[in-house]
């Protein structure tokens, strides 16, 4: 009774479903080798756990041998931090930028495109001695800093756009209706990028959460590593704690996977739908 | 309730006029409608007045007061847009009381407000959907319904019924008369289509490239447009331009020739001189009946497009000009047939090689 299916669609699904193996291979990995030995890691790495390898002693090494509750907090808090920082002022910015005509707007836009191609790694040296003079070396705030500066042009960018698309017979009617610049922006537009708030959210999140690079030359004093820095301690030079590395590995992709879950249902929303004809 | 003056207004994008000179005055619970073709400058002008735009020049008042430089808030007036630009993330019932919410009404004054607008409109049953929900014929009725909560002394509607579909068209438009005769406020209203200037309007005012043409109750144009733009504008069939050439001039008549026939029009012929290019102008119903004065034009049918009650013929003359003529519905015509055509001698209009008419102000 089906349709006859086309073989273009079929080819379609193959990569879609290499793709998918692709991507969630490595995850798997981490996850199913987590809860195996160390014997049994090396001797089947593809294999599932079953009642001889089970084991949890990865997990007890993460929370006895370190403070990964600490990393933890310090990721998170972190991360959440600079993505709401990113969002409300690259929002703001993105309204002012293309709402309102005014002198150096161009240069500005520019400026800010600059910033999605120069890899803000390129800065570490000054960044590093920006953040010595400024007297903020192993704190959190620095992390926040660079992390907002880095994802601040994309979600610009990206926001702007969609806020170009909401009709500008919205902001009139706004107007007409004696609304505040304030409150249109509250009130009118944030709703209606939602959208694109999560897309941004999603885009900017997971590169923060993973970053090792700053985390290891800002903030690498004691108490105040993130998840990406901490599991480092259990690799080392000759011998590598496999089932610390990988259960605490486990337990990083936990909150961004929460995360991803909570945005993602706002991507393929299309809030506009009903405002105009 | 306030009258609108606008006095020089003019507005410019660079180099770019789009607005030039207007003078205007529009009195207390007049319902005017600005009409013309796309790009005349009609919606310029009333975003003019409604703040959204600001004037390179003139001066706005509204009830007396000088606006130019107010904010479209403190304007008292409310807009009604084409699009209808409801926000779409709120209920019925929110985006009619989201203006108010602002205006430092008090919460039971903005429900018996917005429960009154929803009565007239005939939306109670549907305040709490969301405008994705509604209907074409539903949406614009909430977008009137959000500028009536706010009371405005002057109304503004852009386009407000483009979107809808035919039927749907005819009835918004006698809800907005009659809404306009309940409220007995001041309604400014933009159109492209001149059925609905004609219908609605007390007082039409006709645009054309940024300038005003001419200004007057819909009969008044209709009878007596001032330029060519205007007869050609205003009238469904337009009205028929046949070129023609004066004859002679003699008192309070001209005779005029045209298509190897003449005519002798009581007009005062003003600057008009023997041998001067002239266009008369003819509405279509004028043109079916044969009678003592009238002048008969023979020519081709090149289409015949039946109403039921009227049937217009469209054909071409002899002297190459198209006209169309209104005639009984059940005439008999057929596109490639000969049929006879009726020039009046009354119901004329003479307008001279610079497209003004003669008789304009007589």
């Amino acid at each position: 009774m089906r349709p006859n299916i086309r073989p273009g669609r079929i080819a379609v699904h193959i990569a879609l479903v290499l793709y998918t193996i692709l991507a969630i291979g490595p995850i798997a990995l981490i996850l199913i080798n987590a809860f195996k030995t160390r014997r049994a890691i090396f001797s089947d790495p593809l294999g599932f756990p079953d009642a001889r390898t089970f084991t949890t002693i990865g997990f007890d090494q993460v929370f006895t041998k370190s403070d990964f509750g600490l990393y933890f907090v310090n990721s998170l808090t972190v991360t959440v931090v600079s993505l709401g920082l990113i969002i409300l002022i690259g929002a703001m910015a993105a309204w002012a930028l293309t709402e309102y005509r005014f002198r150096g707007n161009t240069i500005i836009a520019l400026y800010m495109a600059i910033g999605i191609m120069v890899p803000i790694r390129l800065g570490s040296v000054s960044i590093l001695r920006m953040m010595v003079e400024l007297n903020l070396v192993n704190t959190l705030t620095a992390l926040v800093l660079v992390y907002v500066a880095q994802g601040l042009p994309l979600a610009i960018l990206i926001l702007g756009e969609f806020i170009q698309q909401i009709p500008r017979d919205l902001r009139d009617a706004a107007r007409c209706d004696g609304v505040s610049e304030y409150r249109i922006f509250a009130s009118i537009i944030l709703p209606l990028i939602t959208p694109a708030i999560a897309t941004v959210a999603v885009f900017t999140m997971v590169p923060i959460w993973n970053d090792l690079w700053f985390p290891l030359i800002l903030a690498p004093g004691d108490g105040k590593q993130t998840v990406t820095l901490g599991v480092q301690q259990f690799i080392g030079q000759y011998v590598t704690d496999w089932n610390a590395v990988l259960a605490s590995l486990t337990l990083a992709i936990a909150p961004i996977l929460v995360l991803y879950l909570l945005f993602s249902r706002y991507l393929v929303r299309g809030l506009t739908a009903g405002a105009v004809k | 309730m306030a009258d609108v003056s606008l006095h020089g207004i003019a507005k410019s994008y660079g180099v770019t006029e789009i607005l030039r000179d207007i003078d205007l005055t529009i009195d207390d619970g007049e319902f005017v409608v600005f009409v013309g073709p796309s790009g005349c400058g009609k919606s310029t002008l009333l975003r003019t007045i409604a703040g959204l735009e600001n004037a390179s020049a003139g001066e706005l008042r509204i009830g007396g007061k000088r606006v130019n430089e107010m904010p479209p808030a403190e304007r008292k007036i409310a807009m009604v847009f084409q699009s209808y630009a409801l926000y779409p993330h709120m209920s019925v019932y929110k985006n009619m009381a989201f203006g108010l919410k602002f205006a430092k009404t008090n919460k039971a004054d903005v429900d018996r407000r917005v429960r009154r607008a929803a009565e007239i409109l005939k939306l109670s049953a549907l305040l709490d959907r969301k405008p994705r929900e509604l209907s074409g014929g539903q949406r614009q009725r909430v977008a009137i319904g959000r500028a009536i909560v706010r009371e405005p002394s002057v109304f503004l509607f852009d386009e407000p019924l483009s979107n809808l579909d035919a039927a749907l068209r005819v009835n918004t438009r006698l809800e907005i008369a009659k809404l306009h005769r309940e409220l007995g406020a001041t309604m400014i209203y933009v159109t492209h289509d001149q059925v609905e200037a004609m219908t609605l309007a007390s007082k039409i005012v006709v645009m054309n490239q940024g300038r005003i043409e001419q200004v007057g109750a819909p009969l008044e144009l209709y009878h007596n447009p001032r330029n060519l733009f205007v007869a050609g504008f205003i009238g469904s069939p337009r009205m028929n331009l046949i070129k023609g050439q004066v004859r002679s001039v003699s008192g309070g008549s001209v005779t005029l020739a045209f298509t190897g026939a003449e005519t002798s029009v009581d007009v005062v012929p003003g600057t008009l001189r023997a041998g001067d290019e002239v266009t008369i102008g003819v509405r279509p119903e004028h043109m079916a009946d044969a009678g003592a004065n009238t002048i008969a034009l023979e020519g081709r049918i090149d289409a015949v497009e039946r109403l039921g009650e009227a049937s217009y013929v469209y054909m071409k003359l002899a002297s190459g000009d198209d006209v169309i003529v209104r005639s009984p519905g059940d005439v008999e015509a057929a596109p490639g047939g000969r049929y006879t055509a009726h020039l009046p001698g009354r119901a004329l209009h003479v307008f001279n090689a610079a497209g003004q008419s003669v008789q304009f102000g007589k």
